[in-house]
């Protein structure tokens, strides 16, 4: 997990295989579900929020945002069922599968390079260094930006959810707290719309930071998502 | 020594017809169905009266307003003769040393055996001198008379939540009961006024079952704010087929459309308007065409506009929404992106013209 210990692998590798397998297939699977759930939860969200123009004609004959909630609550427990498999995952994967649940908060070497890395964001370090996983910048954004914003976004989301569901649901028992806990359901709705601009916010930068470090870091990033083998270019 | 409901009831002319007409009334309402007013029935007829001690703090008496116009339980002077109501600064006939001896007899009399009704909240600043009645602070009037009570009401948004006297910055620290009492079952019935019939439904529980009623959470009871505006309201069918009044005087406002857009807190409401309606069923808010203002929630004063979905919410002391701060970071964070992408080309062009060959940068390490 560490960049030398990453590096000695990535170059031992590079001489003979050039590239490794690290996302197994039900990470990249899961990552581009959840990618998939995320766009169709931010645009179902927004006009949940903020509802398209009045549709012309009888109310029987129309169901829009009924349409729109269903797809949001949709996509919402698809996301939740693959949050948790994900989470089994991490349990029973290789240690790649780890690295956005948790942070080697007391390992310094780990903390160095995560500056070695907001420098080189910063272009104060001229060479990139190779990572077999998520570079430890990376991995503290995935780790405060996904996942924890991911749970925080599932556990106001079901508290809405149990509004609907109606006193005594499983969403009430289980997540109902949430509501009083916040100060009103009113604050409830305002902090999930606000967790979503901040997991949009994320998702530019993640994106934008992949497509960088595929060309800039001689290494592959985008494909690796897709196939689970990481190439290093020389 | 003390009258049975039955009997006050008789001796104020109301007829034994009347009287089981309420009986089946209250228990509808109850949701317990017909089946449950012989109940009422026999437990008013038997019982003796449990006092009520009404007390008023900081409040608008609103709540009282809305209480003596309950229109199912009969009429006011039932209501008020089947509460043994032995004590209300605004409605008693008694004043001065008279009036607050009475306070006295009824705590020693009927010790852990009387409910108090709250009717707003204590201010605790300066040792609650923003609230004087008798000559001393309402918050140790308050203290006292709970302290021997069987339960405590705690009527409307003031003596629930706090309410407007507690919104922000709250200057006299107004205090909802519950944080002020401790140690006794304490019933919130929020609203701003509460539904008359909410407010005599749970006395009429209390009274003949000689419990209080299920409460959720929050300490409300279940069986009236179990549910949202939103889910009783009959303009729902507009709200799922995506027909909203844009402004007060659209084709959509006099079609009756969802107040969604004009801010309707409907959604985010628990209270039993929607079903029950104001004044004996005549209309309610958002059948009068106005949105729900939220007044049984928590706080609902601080929570921004009535008239935005998206309202306001004071993260950095700065008025703003969700939307208008996940907008201003999105296009922050897009724009930094942009710059970061522009100067990583140049970066590089340069390395490339420097070095002939970028390529071959990361391989020399």
């Amino acid at each position: 997990m560490l960049s030398q210990q990453d590096m000695l692998e990535a170059e031992r590798h590079g001489k003979q295989v050039r590239s490794i397998y690290v996302y197994e297939a039900p990470v990249r699977l899961w990552h581009w579900i959840n990618a998939l759930c995320m766009v169709v939860l931010a645009v179902t969200g927004y006009f949940i929020g903020k509802p398209l123009p009045t549709v012309p004609g009888e109310a029987a004959e129309n169901f829009l945002l009924g349409y729109i909630r269903f797809a949001h609550f949709a996509a919402a427990y698809i996301f939740a069922v693959g949050l948790v498999g994900r989470v089994y995952w991490a349990f029973v994967g290789n240690h790649h599968a780890r690295q956005i649940f948790k942070l080697p908060i007391f390992n310094g070497q780990w903390w160095s390079e995560v500056f070695f890395e907001l420098r080189w964001y910063l272009f104060l370090e001229k060479t990139p260094k190779k990572y077999v996983g998520h570079n430890p910048m990376a991995q503290l954004m995935m780790f405060f930006f996904f996942t924890v914003l991911a749970i925080g976004m599932l556990f106001t989301g079901f508290a809405l959810y149990s509004e609907g569901a109606g006193v005594g649901s499983w969403q009430d028992s289980l997540f109902g707290w949430v509501i009083p806990a916040l100060g009103g359901s009113l604050q409830v709705h305002n902090v999930h719309r606000l967790g979503m601009w901040i997991m949009m916010t994320f998702a530019a930068i993640h994106i934008y930071a992949a497509i960088r470090e595929d060309i800039m870091s001689r290494q592959s990033l985008i494909s690796t998502m897709i196939s689970g083998w990481r190439m290093f270019k020389d | 020594m003390t009258e049975t409901f039955y009997e006050v009831l008789r001796r104020q002319g109301i007829t034994r017809r009347s009287f089981l007409k309420f009986c089946s009334l209250t228990a509808t309402s109850l949701g317990l169905g017909t089946s449950a007013a012989p109940t009422i029935a026999h437990a008013l007829e038997n019982k003796p009266r449990t006092p009520v001690l009404w007390l008023h703090g900081l409040e608008c008496t609103c709540c009282s307003e809305s209480f003596i116009r309950s229109a199912h339980p009969l009429t006011k002077d039932v209501v008020l003769s089947m509460l043994s109501l032995d004590y209300d600064d605004t409605l008693m006939a008694a004043a001065g040393h008279q009036a607050e001896a009475i306070l006295d007899e009824v705590k020693k009399k009927y010790k852990g055996n009387y409910i108090v009704a709250v009717e707003g909240n204590p201010p605790l600043n300066e040792d609650g001198m923003f609230c004087i009645q008798g000559g001393r602070p309402f918050v140790e009037k308050l203290r006292e008379t709970c302290a021997d009570a069987k339960a405590i009401i705690s009527w409307g948004a003031c003596a629930s939540y706090g309410c407007v006297q507690a919104a922000k910055p709250n200057p006299t620290r107004a205090t909802p009961v519950h944080k002020v009492i401790t140690g006794k079952p304490i019933i919130n019935v929020p609203g701003c006024p509460p539904i008359a019939e909410v407010m005599t439904g749970v006395v009429t529980y209390m009274l003949t079952f000689d419990r209080i009623p299920e409460l959720d959470r929050q300490g409300r009871p279940k069986m009236f704010y179990g549910q949202r505006i939103h889910d009783k309201c009959y303009r729902r069918g507009h709200f799922d087929a995506g027909q909203f009044a844009e402004a007060w005087d659209d084709e959509g406002a006099r079609k009756g459309y969802c107040l969604y857009k004009m801010g309707c807190k409907g959604p985010t409401t628990y209270n039993a308007c929607s079903s029950m309606r104001w004044n004996g069923g005549v209309s309610w808010p958002v059948q009068s065409g106005h949105g729900c203002i939220g007044c049984s929630e928590d706080g609902f004063w601080d929570k921004g506009s009535f008239y935005d979905r998206v309202t306001s919410i004071t993260p950095f002391g700065a008025e703003s929404n969700a939307d208008s701060i996940g907008q201003a970071a999105a296009g922050t964070v897009g724009a930094a992106i942009a710059a970061h992408a522009a100067v990583t080309a140049l970066a590089r062009a340069r390395q490339s013209n420097a070095h002939g060959q970028p390529e071959k940068q990361g391989e020399n390490q």
